[in-house]
């Protein structure tokens, strides 16, 4: 991790820290609607800096929702050049070009770090079968196919459904809603029969008993064993896999620039958001919202990335979600 | 009565003076960003939020929800002195305020306008204090089949109910419901109408639309007529406030019938924006006068106004019970709250009771502070109209221009705006109404989105629309006021015929 801010720092040829500051109210551009999981992570992350002081200037999030997403990536496209906006992304930033044939490239910005990984969980509602084997049977043998909620089509939640069906013979009609907080309720107003929200959307009707996870799309168990619930931990969820269901899918939380940048405007968001992961804020929501910490930058977050983005690309050629 | 008690507790915790200067200044300054069109509540609320960072928890609540009251009581402002609705819900108050501003009763359209903005949030926030826990499981019975036909309620009640000519109101309607499908669509995660312009990308913002089409093409209608703003008549002093209000018992259907839609509306999730423009409709409809309507009708200002408010302050219980904010305003207020790590749902009223009841003890006060304090400025606010045209018309399309940008940062948006403003113009001078559109404009994508995910949920059969008793109901409502003129027309004629007989 020093490594690669020393790094960082030596592309540039000055020491990071003597270097560029912002000089106005640096803006979090969060690709996602009000309450949704990205915009609850660009909050702890306000709060995290200004409480703890890790920057002069103050910090303003803003919400690029609209058209699914791709709003804030055309506006982080055309900043060129303004060290004063940092996008919090996440798989959209493959899959958008893809599905909807936006004129957008990841590789055109600055990236600064990945943050965190996050999860995806099968809910369904509390009511309903209490395994994935029943919640598998019960599905079969329904007369019309069991809803399924999600955010956004052709995305995430979407190639998820599509996998869940290859894997385990089952229809679903998937219902694109517009947020993870809409795809909550709606499961727990039984209007949907199950989602695969990620845990942070989740979190708060399955601690008031509305929804149960079945299973979560990782190879091994989330690592938090604090009680959630009354009787629940992260760690009591099983993976998909142990309960027969082979469908594996990590999100990133990455931070990126704008492009073109100087490299010191660069050194100093790695730095800050490096400071980010150490405070208690950070390390509070990451257990409490059931997210991998992890902190890559440079060359490693470029590597890591152009793997992600084969991954995604594969999944989503095969979901057959690719605009022709 | 727990809830009561809760409550009391609530105000024990507001009621210091700490408490109380904050709740001023929050006022002052949601006012002021409410003022400024197009720049009001969400921008407004989002630049001062930061404000609250080093507060305590209740302190900043308290705060944000103050800005909150003062945008919403600030948004009135703007739409009857100049025609700009700040938010989408203030559009109905600017078709009977503009005029009553026009014609030298600015003062007295502004008192109405916060009297029954106060009467609104009130009815709404007794609602939430006594009834709370039932409206939460009321909002869960919204899936798509239910939140279409409230969106085909209020489409319907504007064709149906509207005085205008039907093919007028069904044209513009459609032409906004034209444009609500520009850009990203939701159900199949295609682009659509954006001709590879990655402007058109975001869609076509409403505020943006609404800017254009009633600040600008209002600016340019008085030009053609070289007309001053006729301000100068106004009288401006406190005894307007007494008249106004010696005259609102008269109102009570009116106000009870708003405040009821508001408050069904507003626990809809998402369903606030209606709440206005059915309240308007509904008043004039029900009203012995409806020629009067849209001339300068005080009525015109207190239906859309209680309904808009009880609406905006019922929002706020699914945005802390459900995590789904009602208007923008309140998702930024949302954001606030998860600054602090009070994140919405079920369990926030069981596990942050002070926060939560001193939330709603701060609705109270809140507003009680905000009438007074708003109605003190209305001579202030009214004699800005006794500014000659000259000086006041670039200050107008500056601010207009300004909060347009401001949106989403677009110059492209200023260029947008502009084109609404001749829109706006053409459409007033051939007489095609602007509300149909603008409705249409700011429901017309989620009518569709939820149209469609009932369609996909119940496998393309239209009988979910009548699947239960509530959304049922809703629907034949729907359909009724539709054809209420068919309707209405027969119920007269056999009325008629069995007059004859009986004679």
């Amino acid at each position: 991790m020093k490594a690669a801010i020393t790094l960082a720092a030596a592309l540039c040829g000055t020491p990071a820290f003597a270097g560029w500051e912002p000089t106005k109210p640096v803006e979090i551009v969060v690709a996602a609607g009000a309450g949704g999981a990205s915009d609850q992570m660009a909050r702890m992350m306000q709060a995290a800096i200004q409480k703890n002081n890790l920057m002069k200037q103050p910090i303003v999030v803003s919400l690029k929702g609209g058209a699914s997403g791709a709003e804030a990536l055309m506006y982080m496209k055309s900043s060129e050049g303004d060290p004063n906006k940092v996008l919090i992304a996440y798989s959209l930033i493959y899959m958008l070009p893809l599905s909807a044939k936006i004129p957008f490239n990841w590789r055109e910005l600055t990236p600064v770090s990945v943050i965190a990984l996050d999860q995806f969980v099968l809910w369904d509602n509390s009511a309903g079968p209490k395994t994935v084997k029943e919640f598998v049977a019960a599905a079969k043998a329904a007369s019309a196919p069991f809803k399924m909620g999600g955010t956004g089509s052709k995305r995430e939640d979407h190639v998820l459904t599509v996998f869940l069906e290859q894997k385990t013979g089952a229809k679903f009609s998937y219902l694109p809603y517009k947020s993870g907080g809409e795809a909550a309720t709606q499961l727990v107003g039984n209007h949907t029969e199950s989602n695969v929200n990620n845990p942070s959307e989740n979190l708060e009707v399955w601690r008031a008993g509305q929804v149960r996870p079945l299973c979560v799309f990782d190879k091994e168990r989330i690592s938090y064993t604090s009680k959630v619930t009354d009787t629940q931990s992260w760690a009591d969820i099983p993976t998909c896999k142990e309960e027969g269901v082979d469908v594996q899918y990590l999100m990133l939380r990455a931070m990126f620039l704008p492009g073109k940048v100087t490299a010191e405007q660069q050194a100093f968001f790695v730095e800050l958001f490096h400071k980010v992961t150490q405070t208690a804020e950070y390390k509070d929501y990451m257990e409490k919202q059931a997210l991998k910490p992890i902190f890559l930058t440079g060359k490693d977050m470029v590597q890591f990335l152009e793997e992600d983005d084969a991954v995604n690309k594969s999944l989503m050629t095969e979901a057959g979600f690719v605009a022709k | 009565m727990e809830a009561f008690g809760l409550l009391l507790h609530g105000f024990a915790v507001l009621l210091t003076w700490k408490t109380l200067a904050l709740m001023m200044v929050g006022l002052v300054l949601g006012i002021f960003v409410g003022v400024l069109p197009g720049l009001g509540g969400p921008n407004g609320v989002a630049i001062l939020l930061p404000l609250t960072f080093t507060m305590d928890p209740t302190s900043a609540i308290v705060m944000l929800s103050c800005i909150y009251w003062g945008a919403l009581f600030g948004g009135a402002i703007t739409s009857i002195l100049f025609n700009i609705p700040g938010e989408a819900w203030s559009v109905a108050t600017t078709f009977d305020g503009y005029p009553m501003a026009q014609q030298g009763r600015a003062a007295e359209a502004l008192t109405a306008a916060f009297t029954s903005s106060f009467i609104g949030s009130l009815v709404a926030v007794l609602l939430i204090t006594f009834l709370a826990p039932m409206i939460s499981s009321f909002a869960l019975k919204f899936g798509p089949p239910e939140f279409f036909a409230v969106y085909l309620l209020t489409f319907c009640s504007f064709v149906g109910l509207g005085r205008e000519a039907k093919h007028k109101t069904v044209i513009s309607m459609s032409l906004g419901l034209l444009l609500a499908g520009v850009g990203m669509d939701t159900v199949s995660g295609q682009l659509r109408m954006t001709f590879g312009s990655a402007e058109l990308l975001r869609g076509i913002n409403f505020l943006v639309a609404v800017i254009g089409l009633f600040g600008i093409s209002e600016i340019l209608l008085t030009m053609e007529e070289r007309l001053a703003l006729r301000g100068h008549a106004a009288s401006i002093s406190l005894r307007v406030v007494l008249s106004v209000w010696k005259d609102l018992p008269k109102y009570w259907v009116t106000l009870l019938r708003s405040s009821f839609i508001g408050c069904w509306l507003g626990i809809t999730p998402g369903g606030a924006i209606a709440a206005s423009f059915m309240g308007y409709n509904l008043a004039k409809r029900f009203s012995k006068n409806p020629e009067s309507f849209g001339k300068g009708r005080i009525e015109g200002v207190f239906a859309p106004e209680t309904a808009a408010h009880a609406s905006g302050t019922a929002a706020l219980l699914p945005m802390l019970a459900l995590g789904i904010p009602g208007s923008g305003t309140a998702a930024i207020l949302l954001g606030g709250l998860m600054v602090w790590g009070l994140n919405p749902g079920p369990l926030l009223f069981v596990e942050h009771k002070d926060f939560v009841w001193g939330l709603i003890a701060s609705m109270y006060l809140g507003n009680v502070v905000g009438l007074v304090l708003v109605l003190t400025t209305v001579p202030i606010f009214a004699s800005i109209l006794r500014v000659p045209f000259a000086a006041v018309a670039p200050m107008i399309v500056v601010s207009c221009a300004i909060g347009a940008y401001a949106i989403q940062n677009a110059m492209f948006d200023i260029w947008l705006m502009l084109g609404f403003g001749v829109v706006g113009y053409v459409f007033k001078k051939i007489g095609i109404p602007l509300a149909p559109f603008t409705l249409a404009l700011v429901l017309g994508n989620r009518a569709e989105d939820a149209f469609r995910l009932s369609m996909i949920g119940a496998g393309g059969d239209l009988k979910v629309f009548w699947s239960n008793g509530l959304v049922g109901s809703i629907t034949t409502l729907a359909i009724v006021l539709l054809f209420w003129p068919v309707i209405d027309g027969l119920l007269v004629r056999v009325g008629l015929t069995q007059g004859s007989k009986s004679s």
